[in-house]
């Protein structure tokens, strides 16, 4: 079934309320997704009639709670294609996922000399826990720039992993150019040389179907609120003979066996990696985004999401002083960075916000690649499901409007 | 007025479009580099003080039309007056820009008080004045030259 974008609108109550006098047009899915109201009604529901702390106490509630927070997790292992659950851990936001990672498998892993192989297109969030790890380990970085047509250039990533490579990790769906990576191709080098391969779902998870097992992923990482869930939860995947290998990440309660004063044995997974209360509505809220996203079918969002892309470029392609950045084909989804010429993207962001339409400007926390682009920052548009073609043609017709009102402005 | 106009007022506009005291400054008694990582802008501040007064300022960098107004109108401020005046007047800014009312002695400043009620642009506006203030701590301190991070200088929000 083909998204109908104008029908899902009135599946979120914030898009129907007003910015600057001016309808909502909602343009920054990427930075966070709205939440539906079948979200919003799960984590009601759960809070009003069966909230208790989950895996401790003896009661009714505190049973019902842990019922619900282990159904998430059962439900993200379903969404990924994982074979299992167990080896499912809830993080706060894919950044943390990396963070565990880093350190759980990193410090362990990682020797003087090992090589670290990553993208310019990566987002600071899986560039920054591997400059820490590195520096602590005496590990090497190396970077990959990207081809011509602005896709990872593949020939560069093969040379770029060696003998040496421990870990290969890179994005799914760029938060920036919209273009799928070729994971699958890439999960093959790097395990050619036994490196372990970390994938950032952070924009796929949104937007695509994600099967784990096909993409030969060792780890994946997404986030919560970018799938229409509460912020605050996310998920991190790890096949599970190897994460049942990795020490624990954070300490606390949860995550342990048994506890002396001066020592402590841990868990199994994925409570290993699971340190104090967790997010446990807003796990339920997960839960709730994902039976959503499923219901609509993430193959049909995603054939939505690539019709969109390609309509707005080439509407805003026919504005003068536009540019557009990332790659055009079938691997592209609906985020659409731009500039227009001689105003800033704040500039730009404000004056359309003032239209009632939100984007997103600035380096979208991905300053490398905007050094490759050969940009400071980008405005950005971004879109979901609930993005229909008119709400595209308000933002041309707003930018039109910025462009005329900062004039010659350098 | 729309929305829109009230912040960037016609001689906002009209200093982003043509600043002044652009570019660097040689001799100088300071140099600040002021950055704001949210956008990754960056403005980078010369100062040429002499018996406690600013005798020139000049900026260079990138930046918005509201960051790039704002460092062109506190320059033609600075310019000349002793450096109490000059916190003073970097006080008198700050208090403006968080809604907290204008102080006459900000002058033509004044035209920026719109920005007041852009939360999300405040930061633009501010980087100027917070470099200006790191600029003459770090020539108080004898220092030639600093870097300073709006998110991290005083912006006066407290």
């Amino acid at each position: 079934m083909a998204i109908d974008a104008a029908a899902r609108r009135g599946d979120f109550p914030i898009l129907s309320r007003r910015v600057h006098d001016a309808p909502l047009v909602y343009l920054d899915s990427a930075a966070s997704a709205q939440k539906p109201e079948r979200v919003l009604a799960a984590v009601d529901a759960f809070y009003r009639g069966h909230y208790a702390n989950v895996h401790r106490g003896a009661h009714t509630l505190s049973a019902e709670a842990t019922a619900h927070y282990e159904a998430a997790r059962v439900r993200v292992a379903r969404f990924l294609n994982a074979p299992s659950e167990r080896s499912v851990v809830f993080v706060r936001n894919a950044t943390e996922g990396i963070n565990l990672v880093a350190h759980a498998w990193g410090r362990q892993a990682l020797h003087a000399g090992d090589e670290i192989v990553l993208t310019v297109a990566e987002h600071h969030a899986n560039l920054v826990p591997w400059h820490l790890l590195a520096a602590e380990r005496g590990a090497v970085i190396r970077g990959v720039p990207l081809g011509s047509d602005q896709r990872v250039d593949m020939e560069a990533l093969a040379a770029a992993i060696g003998p040496r490579t421990k870990l290969v990790a890179t994005f799914h769906l760029s938060n920036v150019l919209g273009v799928v990576n070729p994971v699958a191709r890439i999960a093959e080098l790097a395990h050619a040389v036994g490196a372990l391969f970390l994938v950032d779902g952070a924009q796929a998870a949104p937007h695509l179907p994600i099967d784990v097992q096909a993409l030969g992923a060792d780890a994946y990482v997404f986030s919560g609120h970018k799938v229409g869930a509460p912020s605050g939860i996310g998920a991190l995947w790890v096949r599970e003979p190897l994460l049942r290998d990795w020490p624990p990440f954070l300490g606390g309660g949860e995550m342990i066996r048994t506890v002396e004063v001066d020592r402590s044995t841990y868990a199994d997974i994925p409570m290993r990696f699971e340190a104090g209360t967790p997010a446990i509505a807003e796990a339920v809220g997960l839960h709730a985004a994902l039976d959503y996203l499923d219901d609509l079918g993430l193959a049909a969002i995603w054939d939505h999401d690539r019709a969109l892309a390609r309509y707005a470029i080439g509407r805003l392609r026919a504005l003068d002083g536009v540019t557009l950045y990332g790659p055009e084909g079938d691997d592209r989804g609906g985020i659409v960075p731009f500039n227009v010429a001689d105003v800033h993207p704040h500039d730009v962001a404000s004056a359309l916000d003032a239209r009632g339409v939100a984007v997103r400007a600035g380096h979208h926390c991905a300053q490398p690649l905007m050094r490759a682009l050969g940009v400071r920052s980008t405005v950005r548009a971004s879109f979901w499901l609930h993005t229909t073609r008119a709400d595209i043609d308000l933002l041309v017709e707003a930018i039109e409007e910025v462009r005329d009102f900062f004039g010659a402005v350098a | 007025m729309g929305f829109l106009d009230q912040i960037y007022r016609d001689a906002v506009l009209e200093h982003a479009r043509s600043p002044r005291n652009r570019g660097a400054l040689d001799p100088y008694s300071v140099k600040q580099e002021g950055i704001n990582p949210s956008c990754g802008d960056e403005l980078v501040l010369y100062l040429l003080v002499r018996d406690g007064v600013v005798e020139d300022a000049r900026f260079a960098g990138h930046g918005c039309a509201i960051s790039q107004a704002s460092a062109s109108m506190m320059t033609q401020a600075v310019k000349g007056r002793a450096i109490a005046e000059v916190e003073t007047l970097i006080a008198h800014f700050k208090a403006m820009i968080h809604g907290k009312g204008a102080d006459p002695s900000l002058g033509d400043l004044v035209v920026l008080e719109g920005i007041s009620k852009l939360h999300a642009r405040v930061k633009c506006a501010t980087l100027a004045w917070v470099t200006l203030d790191a600029a003459l701590a770090a020539e108080a301190a004898g220092q030639r030259a600093g870097q300073v991070s709006v998110d991290e200088g005083s912006d006066g929000s407290a």
